[in-house]
């Protein structure tokens, strides 16, 4: 839906960044990486909220900065959320609302009117209230609302979640998750959380110390084997988005292609989707169908490709029926067991982080 | 009770107005960049605008009376443009007043706009105002109070001016007879029931004025940001 082109260098004490990257933006991309790796500068360079920045930045064929130009951020037609909302204090959830409404460019039909967004984000009750009396899932929601009415190109936003609690989290997720396909606009979200990224996004841009090191679907940058140096310490692993067959009491069955997980989780409907993600270190080996286990999930994998891990540890990349799994083993495990490229082995799957807080 | 004396009254009040008209006119746009450069003219800016804070009014009203003057910087292209002087004016007075008030303006507008922050203004940058335009409708509103100290302060403080107003405007009556100058003049004269009069009046005034301020600054718990 839009093309982002990014050439920018930012210097400050202490900390530089350098990227250079070119994303084909539709759906939700996530700007993921650790604190400090400058995700959030990124997100401000983009919206030109950064003065000190050299470089390019070009949206949809559009120069945004280069050499001599800097197109201001309220010429920019971005749309905003802040970490901590930023609303206005002086107004009402409506004068908020309609603060944006009055300067978007936008006219109908092509513009995002009041109506739409107050449904979407389920504002009716709040217009009238003061912003400051809101709690923070509500001004979050009016936040984004308020983005959302200057008819954007672009969303950008900066860890909307990160400072709510967990059940506001996840009625605010839902409504995240649909903004793409509500009011056809690409999302740029930044986090530093694995379980958002797995949940939202279909793309990932993984940032570290100042650099984008990776870019491309969640699935694929989520395994790779250099995911925990890329992102200074983050395990490497697999992010699958496995469906509910069955939940009782207190254990979900979820599919896995053709074979089975069980999973202990809070109340899950069947049929819906669950985001979840292994670890490579909570993958474990072994040649032939292990019984008298504790451990419950034992999946038929195929090894796809062994490569040196750190500490004397290497990296698996598995196939399960189509679907990927990343083990890590010791070196001596791998020579003792023989395993080899191509070789039909069993996985046991010690734990699967399923980040409840993000269920459905 | 001796009848109230109401020449330097009216003249003193319309002295005052004018000079706040004057005053946030222009400092706020100065306020507003002391708020917000990473000059480093900055400090110096700041220092030159509160010098009529440490300064004795002599010095300010010799050197205004200097500057005013027939041959002054500002006062000769004066006369040339309107044939009177700007010394011994109104006209006079009301610069002189500005100077002499100009930290009262300054300093609470330039505190408000800090107060306010960038934040603000990044957000309605993206949802598309322009500078002016957050300045106005964002900022503005959220600095009330200041606007409101800068005036108010602004006004008292115009109104209780006495060594710059008697050494660059006299003691013309209708022109330069202020208030302070009244009283002054009263109490050379001996004539304390005047002196008690205007000088009563200006103390009660004062303190209502004062005390409004700090009324309304706790009643507008909204505009605190």
């Amino acid at each position: 839906m839009g093309t982002l082109s990014l050439n920018v260098a930012l210097d400050r004490p202490g900390f530089e960044l350098r990227v250079a990257i070119e994303l084909a933006l539709s759906g939700i991309t996530a700007l993921f990486g650790p604190s400090g790796s400058g995700k959030t500068t990124l997100l401000r360079v983009i919206a030109g909220l950064e003065r000190e920045v050299h470089g390019t930045v070009a949206f949809d064929g559009e120069t945004w900065a280069s050499a001599g130009v800097h197109v201001p951020a309220h010429r920019r037609r971005i749309g905003y959320v802040f970490q901590d909302g930023r609303l206005f204090p002086h107004l009402t959830v409506e004068q908020n609302l309609q603060f944006a409404l009055r300067r978007s460019s936008a006219r109908p039909p092509s513009s995002i009117d009041l109506a739409t967004a107050v449904d979407a984000l389920d504002l009716r009750p709040l217009l009238r209230r003061r912003t400051p009396s809101l709690s923070g899932g509500e001004q979050q929601r009016v936040a984004i609302a308020r983005a959302l009415l200057t008819s954007p190109r672009l969303m950008l936003m900066d860890e909307p979640l990160s400072s709510l609690d967990t059940a506001r989290k996840r009625e605010i997720l839902s409504h995240i998750e649909k903004l793409p396909e509500i009011f056809r606009v690409p999302v740029l979200y930044v986090t530093h959380n694995v379980e958002e990224v797995a949940r939202l996004a279909g793309d990932v841009v993984l940032l570290s110390q100042g650099r984008a090191v990776a870019y491309g679907p969640v699935a694929d940058v989520f395994e790779r084997a250099d995911f925990g140096s890329l992102t200074g310490g983050l395990e490497a692993g697999v992010v699958l988005r496995a469906r509910v067959v069955a939940h009782e009491r207190g254990i979900a069955t979820l599919a896995l292609a053709a074979q089975r997980l069980r999973v202990p989780m809070a109340a899950a409907p069947a049929g819906a989707i669950h985001p979840i993600r292994i670890s490579a270190r909570d993958v474990a080996i072994a040649t032939v169908r292990p019984e008298s286990l504790s451990i419950r999930n034992v999946l038929a994998a195929k090894i796809l490709s062994i490569e040196p891990g750190a500490n004397m540890n290497v990296e698996l990349l598995l196939d399960v029926d189509g679907e990927h799994l990343r083990a890590r083993i010791t070196r001596d495990a791998l020579e003792e067991l023989e395993l080899s490229v191509g070789r039909d082995v069993f996985a046991l799957v010690k734990s699967v982080a399923l980040e409840s807080s993000l269920g459905t | 009770m001796p009848e109230l004396e109401l020449g330097p009254v009216w003249l003193s009040l319309q002295l005052a107005a004018i000079t706040v008209l004057v005053l946030l006119a222009v400092a706020t746009p100065l306020a507003w960049w002391l708020a917000f450069t990473r000059s480093r003219w900055r400090t110096i800016v700041e220092a030159v605008v509160a010098m009529p804070l440490v300064l004795p009014p002599t010095v300010l009203g010799f050197y205004l009376l200097i500057l005013l003057g027939p041959a002054g910087i500002l006062g000769a292209p004066w006369l040339t443009l309107t044939d009177t002087t700007l010394t011994f004016s109104f006209s006079g007075l009301v610069i002189a007043s500005v100077i002499y008030s100009f930290p009262f303006a300054v300093q609470p507008l330039q505190g408000a706009f800090e107060a306010v922050g960038r934040t603000p203004l990044e957000a309605a940058a993206t949802l598309g105002a322009s500078p002016f335009d957050a300045f106005r409708s964002v900022a503005s509103p959220l600095a009330l109070r200041g606007y409101v100290s800068a005036a108010v302060l602004g006004f008292a403080h115009t109104l209780g001016e006495f060594g710059v107003v008697l050494m660059v405007g006299g003691n013309i009556p209708g022109s330069t007879r202020v208030i302070s100058i009244a009283i002054y003049e009263h109490v050379e004269t001996l004539d304390y029931a005047q002196a008690h009069v205007l000088s009563a009046g200006l103390l009660v005034f004062s303190f209502l004025v004062l005390l409004s301020v700090y009324t309304l600054n706790r009643r507008m718990p909204l505009v605190r940001v």
